[in-house]
């Protein structure tokens, strides 16, 4: 199969390059990203939207490679929860992504000619806030009204407050944990290794073959995505039915739910690179909010002033409410301003992508409450 | 917010809406304070603390369902159990901690009044009282356990598993060393009752208990 398309996508470029956590800095750091909305004149009604591990900056608009509308275009637009007439809403590629951010597809620093590919320095969740933060400062806002994510986006909003607390005046970290669970390592761990055991991987180097290791990353795409979904959803939307056929015959039969995935596979592997998935999940791995603050995460929000929205999914197994609830209890340990709920869905991870409206009107409740305390009109 | 009523129309009708006992305890608040609200339903007392006092007003609730009206309508609440997450606030974060018509329901009363003065330089606490006449008349007259508008539920499956009277909670406050700032009875609509300086008269005739409490400051150990 062929690598995916390269398109342009509307960046911010700091010559400057950027230090991580590894030690090691790029000596080049481009930020790519998407606005809705308008700054208002005092730059007090910016919301920073993080996305998850598979996710890009095409949050509230139609996908410019898979023509599929944006990832949360439920969400934010004008008139929804996350109202794009009332707020300036910024959505950037993570650093270590594909879709035009500095990453595993960008030129090598030291090897003119060539992509990073898996020479790429392991990143974390800060490098990427910390990335995110320098596009902030290009655009001129000092202070963001909100920074809302789920998952691995909640992760940075998380990263967001604990380095850049001045800097946050509402946090949304949706159905997401401080740290990687071992459950959830292990999962990305056989996604990987799927990856690692696809012929067409070489080692990394597949570029140099004009090939991808498409059906390593089709697989670790249909593990993950069994992860996102419930049972009962699984139930409700395939149960045991067929595909094209009354009854099992056992020959070539089969199920709804495997060509599903079979489908979420294929498609995925013509907008995502092998290597920024590596590297995207290692650092979902490496994220320990706690032990990056000496083993207490109260200590990672201490004196934040920072008002907290925490949401978590009922039937969500890869980020359960109790790892919200931890989350919680730092914070008010913190004696940080927190509302929490957890919302009734029976559709598993997912639902932070789904048209949930309880979820939505918590979000909008949460975010005009906070613009009622800051006097944003 | 762009909803169309203006800021004084919400906060009258706000103020309109709410129950009279959270009013009564609205008033007992100082403008500016910080405020807990455990079991705060949907948040009418804390979003009236807000909008009308300025309070940095919060709110825990037990039913996921209110947490979600409340954090919808903008209001800061939290899902949790005043048994189990007291605990994880720091010491004096608040000045005010309001338990109102809860403490009969919680598990370990004692434990969540310590907390709440552990948490806040004063605890207002609201109570149905037990000792009311019309329950006394009918555990007396029909060997029953009473059933009133304040006690709806079958003994088997009420929530109101503390029950206690005005003069109960006197005697709690003694033992525990808490002294009472101030004291209430409310009649069944909540409105303040005469009864102010006759705990016997309030214990028969209050239908509601309410108290501001603080802990002793020079408190005699032992």
């Amino acid at each position: 199969m062929e690598p995916f398309a390269e398109i342009a996508h509307e960046h911010a470029a700091f010559p400057g390059g950027i230090e991580l956590d590894c030690g090691r800095s790029l000596r080049h750091l481009d930020v790519a990203y998407r606005t809705y909305g308008r700054l208002s004149p005092r730059g007090d009604n910016a919301i920073l939207v993080c996305h998850a591990l598979t996710g890009d900056q095409y949050v509230a608009e139609t996908h410019p490679l898979t023509g599929r509308p944006g990832w949360w275009s439920e969400l934010v637009g004008p008139g929804r929860a996350v109202d794009t007439d009332r707020f300036f809403v910024i959505c950037a590629n993570v650093l270590g992504g594909c879709m035009g951010s500095t990453g595993p597809r960008s030129p090598h620093d030291d090897k003119p000619g060539e992509p990073w590919g898996s020479d790429f320095p392991p990143i974390t969740i800060r490098d990427m806030v910390r990335a995110q933060k320098r596009l902030i400062d290009h655009l001129g806002i000092r202070r963001l009204f909100a920074v809302i994510g789920g998952s691995m986006g909640g992760m940075q909003v998380l990263e967001w407050v604990a380095t850049y607390p001045e800097a946050v005046f509402a946090a949304l970290p949706v159905a997401t944990a401080a740290h990687h669970s071992a459950q959830n390592i292990a999962f990305n761990e056989v996604g990987r290794q799927a990856i690692f055991a696809d012929p067409d991987w070489h080692e990394g180097r597949y570029w140099e073959k004009g090939a991808t290791p498409a059906r390593g990353l089709a697989v670790a795409r249909m593990v993950a995505h069994i992860t996102y979904l419930s049972e009962q959803a699984l139930t409700r939307k395939f149960g045991r039915r067929l595909r094209d056929a009354s009854s099992l015959t056992l020959l070539d039969d089969r199920f709804e739910v495997e060509s599903y995935l079979q489908y979420q596979g294929s498609a995925f592997v013509r907008r995502f690179d092998a290597n920024s998935y590596l590297l995207i999940t290692r650092a979902m791995d490496f994220f320990d909010l706690a032990a990056e603050n000496g083993g207490d995460l109260g200590r990672a929000f201490a004196g934040a002033r920072t008002r907290f929205c925490v949401v978590s999914f009922s039937s969500d197994w890869l980020f359960p409410t109790a790892e919200s609830r931890t989350v919680v209890n730092a914070l008010l340990r913190s004696a940080a301003n927190v509302s929490f709920v957890e919302i009734a869905s029976d559709k598993g991870h997912d639902a932070f992508l789904l048209d949930e409206p309880d979820f939505h009107r918590t979000l909008a409740g949460f975010l005009a409450g906070c613009a009622e305390h800051l006097g944003v009109a | 917010m762009p909803d169309g009523s203006s800021r004084q129309e919400r906060i009258a009708d706000a103020a309109r809406s709410m129950r009279v006992d959270l009013r009564l305890i609205a008033d007992l608040v100082e403008p500016g304070a910080r405020v807990l609200d455990i079991g705060c339903g949907d948040g009418a007392l804390i979003g009236d603390l807000f909008r009308s006092r300025g309070c940095d007003a919060r709110g825990i609730e037990l039913d996921m369902a209110l947490v979600t009206r409340a954090v919808a309508h903008g209001l800061p609440v939290m899902q949790g159990d005043a048994d189990t997450d007291l605990v994880h606030y720091p010491d004096q974060a608040f000045d005010y901690v309001v338990l109102s018509r809860t403490l009969q329901a919680v598990e370990r009363p004692l434990e969540v009044l310590r907390q709440m003065l552990r948490i806040s330089a004063r605890a207002i606490v609201s109570f149905p009282n037990f000792g009311h006449w019309s329950l006394r008349a009918q555990l007396l007259l029909r060997g029953r356990m009473p059933m009133t508008k304040n006690w709806g539920r079958m003994w088997y499956e009420t929530p109101n598993i503390h029950p206690c009277t005005i003069r109960d909670f006197f005697a709690l406050c003694e033992a525990e060393g808490y002294v009472v700032e101030q004291w209430l009875a409310l009649d069944d609509e909540g409105h303040r009752a005469p009864w102010r300086r006759y705990p016997h008269l309030a214990n028969l005739f209050g239908e509601q208990g309410l108290f501001v409490l603080r802990r002793s400051t020079n408190r005699v150990s032992g």
